[in-house]
């Protein structure tokens, strides 16, 4: 009697034991690899493990990190949105020309900037709302679409900066500058920023219908169209969620340089993407999360942090050290599946 | 003995795991060669994986399989292709964008030099195509052929392999009798040249009519063989189920035929699969739907519940409704269990709570998702459906295919439909578990839920429902009940062999 009954209870915790650990190992890795990499950063050099350092890093993670919690979403929906970095840059030039002209035309420099700012939001959830209709709707692969914005919005930049650069005038960019340097309890803006995208982004994920229609859609769009899911809608969502992410980042680079260039946000897209990706999402859909990818978005940045404060690797090497990472963890993950 | 007569198989002790979940608990038989054997079990009953084994798509996880009495561990189906067996596929396996011939030497293309050889390949493939009897021109792309012709191009390519032991998963469930017949002849044949068959079916006159031998198998268990001629299919079906069959299905409870229709279906029609369809079911009450694979049934109901293009009235407690997407569906209170568990029912990946309750999540919601009160109606469902699971936090994928299904059917009853589509509900799922859904379908119907059982399995339907419709080619040709509600008469039906008589 006792013994079928151990042997049963032996296999429930083998299974127990089986399924989860690869996640609970997906969860961590990114974490363990961030915290070997600060203890190696920390030996290399002295300047590494201050407080002025670790704002520094947190403060250019802010961007792409920004980016990456709403491309968390459409790569768990199992997309992909490869026009981020240009869709900031036109955003960018956009607002630039939009405060510079509404300084004049409205007399209040500050309606302008705040303007301005609102303008990088909603340009961000059109442009969003746009790929996901053309996705959804269009039944066009999200690939191709957003290669093709990828062009078209970088072109559209360019045309409008003639060929150079667009900047704000100087009693406007000094107006817009506190929302990138200035700083609240000590820390820097984007950072709150970025925090608070990242609650955000976790709460819709896991707490919210919205946040399992996507996941279902990404593990298997066919299983959630027969479950009622609404998958045409939640997808065009998924994608205007990256837009507002996209314009919500934009507006807080514009006053860091205070102009925008056809090299503004160039290679975005793909450290958006890898942020995620080393934050243990599946390319392939179904699965990812915030946490991960905020952890993924420090690591990178924390690498090239490292090498630019060592002399250890040419900083020009930079890109093929995350090349190296990406492909490393992809390797790692690869057992899980 | 030539090179090309029959293969000797022996399994002894063979095991077969898929991660935790054990299908295959020790098989061991052996077979002559040149003799044609009907390997016979219920779904899940472990044929398929038994002969995926054999034919070296999956490697046992305990035992050994013996060719002509050696040890063989094949490490693909290469390996066991090379030994001359050859596995034609339940589901094909075919490149639909590559021609007839290139399909038939996919993997052994002939060749000159370092370019395709295309005359000889097609000259063989017509060779092969000639032997089943398929009009067809071998650079044909196997896209444009039709269900039945795809199956008979797999078994050309089985031929062209030159195979000594030739498997068959249900090859027929897509033939018309006329091709089944050619398909009977060919076994004939390839007994007489002393070829090895094992041959799997659930259609016991065809085991009847051209096997020599029959093994059944049994959750995962070899239960037992005779020959053939010393079993009548009542023998043989009792054998597969490993009781007396009424012990299956509970005791039909008659509907209240003084209720008006739950739902009623005029005239509905699914371009490509079924024009003009006409039926009612009542609170209560169960309607089978038969006919061979490829009549549309599902599509039929993929049509009604918006899942498809389709037109037609549907009446939903009398009241005129439209279904434009499976959300007005359910929200008319219809709710489908599809054919394809892992394609379509359940999100295999994801654990079991978020599949539970993915239907009916707006419950949940406050706006926040209360993960506890999920929690808390996994664990109900655990015990209502009697889901035998590990643990709650494990992968849907980590169950049985009988537990799947009860999550998939609890998944569908979540949203507490008052009318629901059952699509091969018993699919790929072990005896005891079938009969446990049975007397849930029954329990269901007591409470008066509205179901609809699509099912190819006929004694299913015999065993469980009030009224069966019969569909054909698109076609509803027949409803039966009571007495009418026979093997026979829903073969006919479904066949068309049965000419409008009474």
């Amino acid at each position: 009697m006792s013994q079928p009954d151990t042997a049963e209870r032996a296999e429930a915790r083998a299974r127990e034991a089986t399924v989860p650990l690869g996640d609970r190992i997906a969860a961590f890795g990114p974490i363990i690899g961030l915290v070997l990499l600060c203890a190696a950063g920390a030996t290399l050099n002295s300047d590494f493990a201050t407080l002025d350092n670790a704002l520094n890093v947190l403060t250019r993670t802010a961007f792409i990190g920004i980016i990456a919690v709403g491309m968390c979403f459409v790569i768990i929906l199992g997309g992909i949105d490869l026009s981020v970095g240009s869709m900031a840059a036109l955003i960018a030039g956009c607002v630039i020309l939009f405060i510079n002209w509404a300084a004049s035309a409205f007399g209040s420099p500050l309606m302008a900037v705040i303007g301005g700012a609102a303008l990088a939001v909603v340009l961000g959830g059109v442009f969003g709302l746009l790929h996901g209709i053309l996705i959804a709707k269009g039944r066009i692969e999200p690939f191709i679409v957003t290669l093709g914005t990828l062009g078209i919005y970088r072109a559209y930049l360019t045309y409008f900066a003639d060929g150079g650069a667009l900047t704000l005038d100087n009693a406007l960019a000094d107006l817009y500058a506190p929302v990138y340097y200035g700083s609240f309890l000590g820390v820097p803006i984007p950072v709150w920023v970025f925090l608070l995208v990242a609650l955000l982004g976790a709460l819709i994920l896991n707490r919210t219908i919205f946040g399992r229609h996507v996941q279902a859609i990404g593990s298997n769009e066919t299983v959630a169209r027969y479950a009622a899911v609404d998958v045409e809608r939640v997808k065009i969502l998924t994608y205007m969620l990256l837009g507002l992410c996209v314009g919500v980042a934009t507006l807080l680079y514009v006053p860091r340089l205070g102009s925008a260039s056809p090299t503004t946000g160039l290679l975005w897209e793909l450290e958006a993407i890898a942020a995620v990706i080393v934050g243990g999402a599946a390319l392939k859909g179904g699965h990812g999360s915030i946490t991960g990818t905020v952890i993924g978005a420090i690591l990178l940045s924390v690498i090239s942090n490292i090498l630019n404060l060592t002399s250890l690797i040419s900083v020009y090497l930079n890109a093929a050290v995350q090349g190296f990472v990406i492909i490393t963890v992809a390797f790692l993950q690869k057992g899980r599946r | 003995m030539s090179a090309t007569a029959g293969l000797a198989v022996g399994f002894d002790g063979i095991v077969k795991r898929f991660g935790p979940v054990e299908v295959l608990h020790g098989v061991s038989f052996d077979l002559e060669p040149g003799k044609v054997y009907g390997l016979l079990g219920e779904n899940g009953a472990g044929k398929s994986t038994l002969m995926k084994i054999l034919a070296g798509y999956e490697q046992p996880s305990e035992g050994l399989v013996l060719i002509d009495g050696e040890p063989a561990a094949f490490a693909g189906s290469r390996e066991a292709e090379a030994k001359g067996i050859v596995l034609i596929h339940q589901e094909f396996n075919l490149a639909d964008d590559l021609t007839i011939a290139g399909n038939i030497f996919l993997g052994h293309e002939r060749r000159k030099g370092w370019l395709l050889d295309e005359d000889a390949m097609r000259s063989g493939a017509q060779t092969a195509l000639d032997q089943v009897g398929l009009a067809r021109a071998p650079d044909t792309p196997v896209r444009r052929l039709i269900v039945a012709e795809k199956q008979l191009v797999e078994i050309a390519k089985a031929l062209s392999r030159k195979a000594r032991l030739l498997i068959m998963d249900e090859p027929t469930a897509t033939l018309t009798p006329s091709e089944a017949g050619k398909l009977f002849a060919l076994i004939e044949r390839m007994r007489a040249e002393g070829i090895t068959v094992i041959y799997i079916s659930h259609k016991l006159d065809e085991v009847e009519r051209i096997t020599d031998e029959v093994i059944v198998m049994r959750d995962g268990r070899f239960v037992g063989r005779a020959p053939t001629a010393s079993l009548t299919r009542h023998a043989m079906a009792t054998m597969m189920v490993g009781r007396e069959i009424a012990d299956l299905f509970p005791e039909k409870i008659a509907a209240d035929s003084a209720l008006p229709p739950a739902l009623a279906v005029e005239n509905f029609s699914v371009p490509g699969w079924a024009s003009d369809i006409s039926f009612t079911v009542r609170p209560g009450e169960i309607l089978g739907f038969a006919g061979l694979v490829g009549a549309g049934r599902t599509e039929l109901f993929e049509g009604i519940l918006g899942l498809r293009p389709g037109s037609g009235t549907i009446r939903r407690d009398g009241k005129l409704i439209q279904l434009r997407s499976p959300r007005d569906a359910t929200r008319h209170g219809l709710a489908y269990l599809s054919e394809d568990r892992k394609g379509k029912g359940l999100h295999i990946d994801f654990p079991l709570r978020p599949n539970l309750t993915l239907m009916a999540l707006e419950r949940y919601a406050k706006p926040l998702l209360d993960h506890e009160a999920e929690q808390r109606a996994l664990e109900a469902a655990i015990g209502e459906f009697g889901i035998r699971a590990g643990s709650l936090g494990m992968r849907a994928a980590s169950l049985s295919g009988g537990n799947q299904q009860k999550l998939a059917l609890a998944k569908v009853l979540h949203p507490e439909p008052r009318v629901l589509i059952l699509d091969e509900p018993t699919r790929g799922v072990d005896v005891g578990a079938k009969r446990e859904i049975y007397f849930l379908i029954q329990k269901l119907a007591a409470q008066g839920l509205a179901l609809i059982v699509i099912s190819s399995e006929l004694i299913e339907l015999i065993g469980l429902a009030h009224r069966v419709a019969v569909m054909r080619e698109g076609r509803l040709v027949a409803t039966v009940e009571g007495d009418e509600m026979t093997e026979a008469t829903m073969i006919a039906h479904a066949t068309g062999t049965r000419h409008v008589a009474a």
